[in-house]
């Protein structure tokens, strides 16, 4: 089995063992153990809150930088879309893309170009699926759906991101072009976030990834500051407005076309809510949910620079002045555009065994927390006494890890008479 | 038989924001305890328009819910008005609510119904002027 890589760690010098991150943790997915915080794979979403809280910068995403992708013949640049609200005064993102081609990378395929196409594939899939439609654009969404909402796993879209449509095309093109193998091309996604990059290395509804690394937008930014300056001949866009506003939260939802009736949530907390309210049918007459983990949108992301808010005003003014949209679908999907591996749901905060031992051990739980001091303190490493006995039921902590509890222990053995 | 889990809520009369948080409170320990997602649906449904009937109809209650390895009991408790017709409150349109609950989007008058509908079990049993006290149960699947 393939192990899940994640793109968010730790750097266990930097990491003090405070407790900010365990607490802002929207899936638990953090313990402190040791004086050191670890993250627990399989509950990690890789949404990047961890990183924005962590005052330590302990918290990482691990990426490549440019100079990395030494190994191709062929540098492809895949600009997400909330890179383009990054810089001022862009009247459309000609400039940018003319930059990329002066750092290093031999031709571009922008993001949004298959964001459009996917916003076209949204259109003609819309019949077949149950309502509402929940958009699979943001990894650590669907994800997050995958581990703990089971219910809610077959209304996901079930069309590859625009990252990896990007790619696939991107690939495509240069190989028709340049007559190039597939290997000799390298597709590097400029990303806003560690889930972009998680998911190249875990694809959502494939096996494999044409995308072949990214860098952090952050990373890119200052390099293409200064190429930007002096372009002599720009080259076209290839999106309109529709595939750039993809960048910020309410883009994608605009896009479709089949429904006013939408629904667009940005930030973990908000889509969780969300996400609980959906589950029990709470919105019967949404017919699609756009969900982003980040604040605001992509434009949020822990890997970019501007403001997310500045950004989405960028955004909108870059939008103003580019066509509408620039690209469109004949009658039917492609194939490279669908998800060829279902979404299944992994219970991984669900207690194992059958119904009675699942009982019995959720009853231990209870009767263990009864006995905890309801602080929350986070000092026996687990963000809540909950989680704390939760952790304790799965043989993943010992009770004697809570202070509290410990210190009662002590107290009982000092009463003893000699 | 095995001792019931037992949870008690207190659902306040006045404040509406707070109206849901049982119910989202007893889906996340169902959902640790791996209560199969369709039961933990209806569990969920169920509880959620009985608790806003609660806020709203009565001036707040109490829920007790009883977990068993094979049901979940959920007992609504309140000292409110009570319902003088419930043939007529349990039939789906009906609702009793003033235009201000119905501009807050509810007063659809599918609560009682809907609790009927996702529950196996369903009792009411209400006295004018003295309250109203409703028992579901919902099975458990494998
Ligand atoms: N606990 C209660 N105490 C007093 N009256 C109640 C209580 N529960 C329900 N009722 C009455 O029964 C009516 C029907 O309830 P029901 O939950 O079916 O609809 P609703 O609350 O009006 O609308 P909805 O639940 O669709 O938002 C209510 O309008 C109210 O008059
Ligand atoms: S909202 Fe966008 S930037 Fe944030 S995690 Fe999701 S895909 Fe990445
Ligand atoms: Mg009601």
């Amino acid at each position: 089995m393939k192990t899940y890589t994640h793109s968010v760690t730790l750097d266990k010098d930097l990491c003090q063992g405070c407790i900010n991150c365990i607490k802002r943790c929207p899936t638990e997915a953090i313990r402190v153990r040791e004086g050191k915080a670890y993250i627990i794979s399989e509950r990690c979403i890789d949404c990047g809150e961890c990183i924005r809280v962590c005052p330590h910068h302990a918290k990482k995403a691990v990426y490549n930088t440019l100079a990395d992708y030494t190994g191709y013949k062929h540098l492809v640049a895949l600009p997400a879309p909330s890179l383009y609200a990054q810089f001022n005064n862009l009247k459309d993102p000609a400039p940018v893309l003319a930059g990329l081609l002066k750092i290093g990378f031999d031709s571009f395929f922008e993001v949004a170009k298959a964001a459009e196409l996917i916003s076209r594939a949204t259109g003609k899939i819309w019949d077949k699926m149950p309502k509402p439609v929940i958009s699979s654009a943001c990894p650590a969404v669907v994800k997050l759906i995958k581990v703990r909402f089971p219910r809610l796993v077959d209304h996901v879209l079930p069309l590859v991101s625009p990252m990896e449509l990007a790619a696939r095309l991107a690939k495509k093109e240069v190989m028709e072009k340049t007559g190039l193998k597939k290997e000799e091309i390298g597709c590097i996604f400029i990303s806003p976030c560690p889930a972009k990059i998680t998911e190249i290395n875990n694809p959502i509804g494939s096996k494999n990834s044409s995308v072949d690394g990214a860098v952090a937008m952050k990373d890119i930014y200052p390099l293409l500051l200064g190429a930007m300056k002096d372009i002599s001949q720009p080259p076209d866009i290839t999106a309109g407005a529709l595939g750039v506003s993809w960048a910020a939260g309410g883009g994608e939802s605009e896009g479709i076309g089949n429904t006013d009736n939408y629904l667009a949530c940005d930030g973990i907390e908000n889509v969780i809510r969300v996400l609980e309210e959906l589950e029990d049918r709470r919105f019967s007459n949404i017919d699609f949910v756009e969900l982003n983990a980040c604040p605001g949108g992509c434009v949020g992301g822990v890997l970019t620079v501007e403001n997310p808010y500045i950004a989405k005003t960028k955004l909108k003014n870059l939008g103003k002045y580019m066509p509408k949209s620039l690209n469109s679908l004949g009658k039917s999907i492609p194939t490279e555009m669908l998800w060829d591996t279902n979404l299944e749901y992994s219970p991984v905060f669900e207690l194992q065994g059958d119904r009675i031992q699942r009982f019995m051990a959720y009853s231990r739980l209870e009767e263990l927390l009864a006995g905890l001091p309801g602080l929350d303190c986070g000092f026996c490493g687990a963000p809540t006494c909950r989680c704390f006995a939760d952790d304790v039921i799965r043989g993943k902590a010992k009770k004697s890890d809570c202070v509290v509890i410990m210190r009662r222990q002590m107290d009982e053995i000092k009463s003893i008479p000699e | 038989m095995m001792d019931a889990i037992k949870f008690v809520y207190t659902v306040p009369g006045d404040d509406f924001s707070a109206a849901g948080q049982a119910s989202a409170d007893l889906k996340s320990k169902l959902k640790t305890m791996g209560v199969d997602p369709k039961s933990l649906r209806n569990i969920a449904i169920s509880l959620y328009e009985g608790e806003i009937n609660l806020a709203i109809h009565a001036g707040g209650g109490q829920i007790t819910v009883l977990v068993y390895p094979d049901k979940v009991q959920m007992f609504l408790d309140d000292e409110g008005p009570g319902i003088a017709d419930i043939p007529l409150a349990m039939t789906e349109g009906y609702s009793g609510a003033s235009d201000a609950v119905r501009s807050l989007g509810f007063g659809a008058g599918m609560g009682l119904p809907n609790m009927k509908k996702y529950t196996d079990e369903f009792d009411i049993q209400s006295t004018v002027g003295q309250g109203t006290h409703i028992k579901m149960a919902v099975y458990l699947k494998d």
